[in-house]
């Protein structure tokens, strides 16, 4: 006779079978059952959160930092409305991620019962795939289904709604082989004739660009081997969208850093000037373009992309490669091998990138004149904590601002899975939950947030989770009392009147990571710069630093909203503090 | 600054899924969160177990945006495959529709005489009214409609465009 079990025992077993370590959540009445599976069966370690869009970034981090699919568990009503954020920061971002929520019983669903929710309704358009279980003889399959298709071809969040009644009827559950799904088979396998041109197209181009992104990170850490052989057979120089940071290694001279907005002069005039532009994993978001008619005028384009839908979405394509970004550049070096392709000669494209280089565009003005002398430039605070830890490979999260891109440009990543920020959603509030959930990922690890401190506020409540669990993270705030990019465009765009930017009433951060159990630094000077870093990373537990930086520095380079390339901004100097109705537009 | 609008042509596609809760509201929703036009669109069960459905949808797009509607909608879970019917050949196209008409006399008459050019059925009749009922490409359909205004429309239910792909192979 099959033994039959509860739904939220099925939930579990089926966790286990899957190979699920930790989950992050919280409770409430439509998930009781379930964590009292979990109670009793003490094979998943719980980590308790203090908000539920906390539960999600620490899934992001823990998926980000270790390849593996995060997973969630929130109540009905307002613990899956809370989780929103973070499911759709995942779903821009293509992170695997499972998240679970209660739901009120099938019987009251379209009632308005109390903590009722139409979750299914809410996450269908910021997941890949949702589901409503109604039947528990269906629970366990569903749930391997929702894994296979958060982790394969594209990631991304996969909800399942539960019902409290489906969470406690029983059925049988054994665990399921290897899943064929009827409809959803995502394409890993480029077309053959299609990587034989593409190679062919590098092999003759002159000014090739590898223009890479998360979709190597996604593909695992092989790809970024591949990319770096790809890279070195080729000769071709590498630039990287945000996301794609660390899967190439920022010290190579090959790497010309990271393109867009807020890239290098020589990443994004490469890319201008290109005749060959090979994408690989990213997905011409308009951060990267720019103004999509200059965008890259003169070149053909391969695009290497899991997901066809990114294919010709915004910028033509000339040569689409529908695959895994890892196995395309196998494949791509496998052919270009075979047919025996000498190194091209591209000293002449070389040449020209030196001397966009020469222009040293991540240079910042430090005891320079608009007063800040004495101050610490936040470009300098990244550097010198890059300088103490880069030799220890740490993992280092962000939030959302100037401090970000600060922390894109100034600190080299060497690997992937190191990096780990809100790309495509831009969520304030992101890195402490997403250092909480790497930390459990990666207990050996280093694991810093680098953050402002207007975006560290938006989720300041889970110091305690880091208390409780007692993981080490760190905590490096640039405070420099604005949103500082709130700030920066008000100043380019509207004659610096600062509309509700200035960060008032701020904590004292130092006190406030005491009362939480952790230690607090303040760094105030230059001189106090590298003291205070060395101080942070001597203590064995839980630190936040409040770096004070300079208040009115800005981040540049810069191309503004709706400008080319060629259009850069590289200091503060060529603002003019208005811009036309077309580009106020843009966001 | 004035907000600029895409050159649209009208395609017709059929988008095979399966049926499962929701779906619906997946492609529908599809539509709106990225601003596409669903001009008609038509759902129904195809085959004897029910598990799978046929949904004819009629927009109207640039080239660029009409790729990346058939790229977004075979990009759901449970799509089977996309059929961009206007641009993959010829095929079919039908619609059928029930129009009300109100009359007396002569209006009573010309509704009959017209309905008979049209090839319109009636399929319910009292002293005073007419239902017809209509088939074929959206165009007649519109053109009947519109004669019906001039001898005493009073509504129209229309069930929306279903197409399939001329010739032996499915689409």
């Amino acid at each position: 006779m099959v033994v039959e079990r509860s739904g939220a025992d099925i939930l579990v077993e089926a966790l286990v079978d899957l190979g699920v370590e930790v989950v992050f959540g919280y409770p409430g009445g439509a998930v009781l059952p379930i964590y009292d599976a979990l109670f009793r069966a003490r094979k998943i370690k719980h980590i308790l959160v203090r908000h539920e869009q906390a539960a999600t970034h620490a899934a992001e981090g823990y998926a980000r930092s270790t390849g593996k699919p995060g997973v969630v568990l929130v109540t009905s009503g307002p613990g899956a409305t809370n989780a929103i954020t973070g499911i759709t920061d995942a779903m821009l971002d293509s992170i695997p991620m499972v998240v679970i929520t209660g739901q009120v019983p099938t019987h009251l669903i379209g009632s308005d019962a109390f903590q009722e929710a139409d979750t299914v309704g809410i996450t269908r358009h910021c997941t890949k795939h949702n589901y409503l279980v109604k039947n528990p003889a269906l629970l366990g399959a569903t749930i391997h289904e929702a894994f296979h298709i958060a982790t394969s071809g594209r990631p991304g969040p996969v909800v399942i709604d539960i019902p409290k009644d489906v969470q406690v009827a029983t059925a049988a559950y054994s665990k399921p082989g290897p899943i064929q799904h009827k409809t959803y088979r995502p394409a890993l396998k480029a077309d053959r004739s299609a990587i034989e041109q593409a190679v062919d197209m590098i092999a003759a181009a002159e000014r090739p660009v590898l223009y890479t992104g998360g979709g190597v990170i996604n593909s695992g850490p092989a790809a970024a081997q591949l990319l770096i052989e790809l890279a070195r057979i080729t000769g071709a120089p590498v630039t990287s969208t945000l996301m794609g940071l660390g899967a190439y290694p920022a010290s190579s001279p090959q790497f010309l850093g990271m393109l867009g907005m807020h890239g290098t002069y020589e990443a994004n005039w490469a890319m201008n000037q290109a005749d060959l532009i090979v994408n690989i994993g990213a997905r011409f978001d308009d951060r990267v373009t720019g103004r999509l008619d200059a965008f890259a005028p003169n070149s053909r384009k391969i695009h290497v992309d899991i997901d066809r839908s990114s294919i010709n979405k915004t910028v033509r394509i000339d040569l689409p490669i529908v695959a895994d970004a890892g196995r395309a550049m196998e494949d791509m070096i496998r052919v270009w091998k075979s047919r025996q392709y000498a190194k091209p000669d591209l000293s002449a494209w070389w040449a020209r990138i030196a001397e966009w280089r020469a222009k040293d565009s991540l240079a910042f003005p430090e005891d320079e004149p608009n007063g800040f002398r004495g101050e610490i430039m936040p470009q300098r605070a990244v550097r010198a904590l890059w300088e103490a830890t880069h030799a220890r490979q740490p993992i280092i999260t962000t939030e959302v601002g100037q401090h970000q891109m600060w922390a894109a440009q100034y600190f080299g990543f060497e690997l992937p899975n190191k990096w780990l920020t809100s790309g495509g959603l831009g969520t304030m509030g992101y890195g402490l939950p997403a250092a909480i959930g790497a930390q459990l990922g990666n207990p050996n690890a280093l694991v810093i947030d680098i953050a402002g401190e207007a975006s560290i506020q938006m989720n300041i409540q889970e110091l305690a989770t880091a208390t409780q669990y007692r993981l080490p993270v760190k905590v490096f705030i640039l405070n420099n009392e604005y949103m500082g990019m709130v700030r920066q465009w008000q100043e380019l765009t509207y004659e610096s009147r600062y509309a509700e930017s200035y960060s008032d009433s701020l904590p004292d951060f130092v006190r406030l990571a005491e009362a939480y159990g952790w230690r607090g630094i303040r760094i105030e000077r230059p001189d106090q710069l590298d003291g205070g870093i060395a101080d942070m990373l001597a203590y064995d537990g839980p630190v936040m630093v409040d770096c004070r930086v300079a208040k009115l520095a800005n981040c540049f380079p810069m191309i503004p909203s709706g400008a080319a390339h060629t259009d850069m901004i590289l200091q503060a100097n060529e603002v003019s503090g208005t811009m036309d109705d077309e580009a106020r537009a843009l966001v | 600054m004035h907000i600029r609008e895409e050159k649209a042509e009208r395609h017709t596609l059929a988008v095979i899924v399966d049926n499962e809760p929701g779906i619906l509201a997946r492609i529908a929703g599809l539509f709106t969160a990225r601003g596409y036009n669903i001009e008609s669109l038509t759902v129904s069960e195809v085959t004897a177990d029910k598990s799978v459905s046929r949904i004819t949808i009629v927009t109207s797009a640039s080239p660029a945006t009409l790729e990346q509607i058939v790229a977004q909608l075979d990009r759901l879970v449970p799509v089977h495959r996309v059929h961009d019917l206007t641009a993959e050949g010829p095929h079919v196209e039908r619609e059928l529709a029930l129009v009300k008409v109100r009359g007396t006399g002569d209006h009573r008459i010309e509704a009959l005489r017209l309905a008979d050019v049209y090839r319109a059925r009636v399929v319910d009749a009292t002293t005073s009214s007419f239902v017809f009922e209509v088939t074929g490409g959206i165009e007649k359909i519109d053109k009947f409609v519109e004669l019906m205004a001039e001898v005493g429309l009073i509504e129209v239910a229309r069930t929306g465009v279903v197409a399939i792909s001329r010739g032996k192979d499915a689409a």
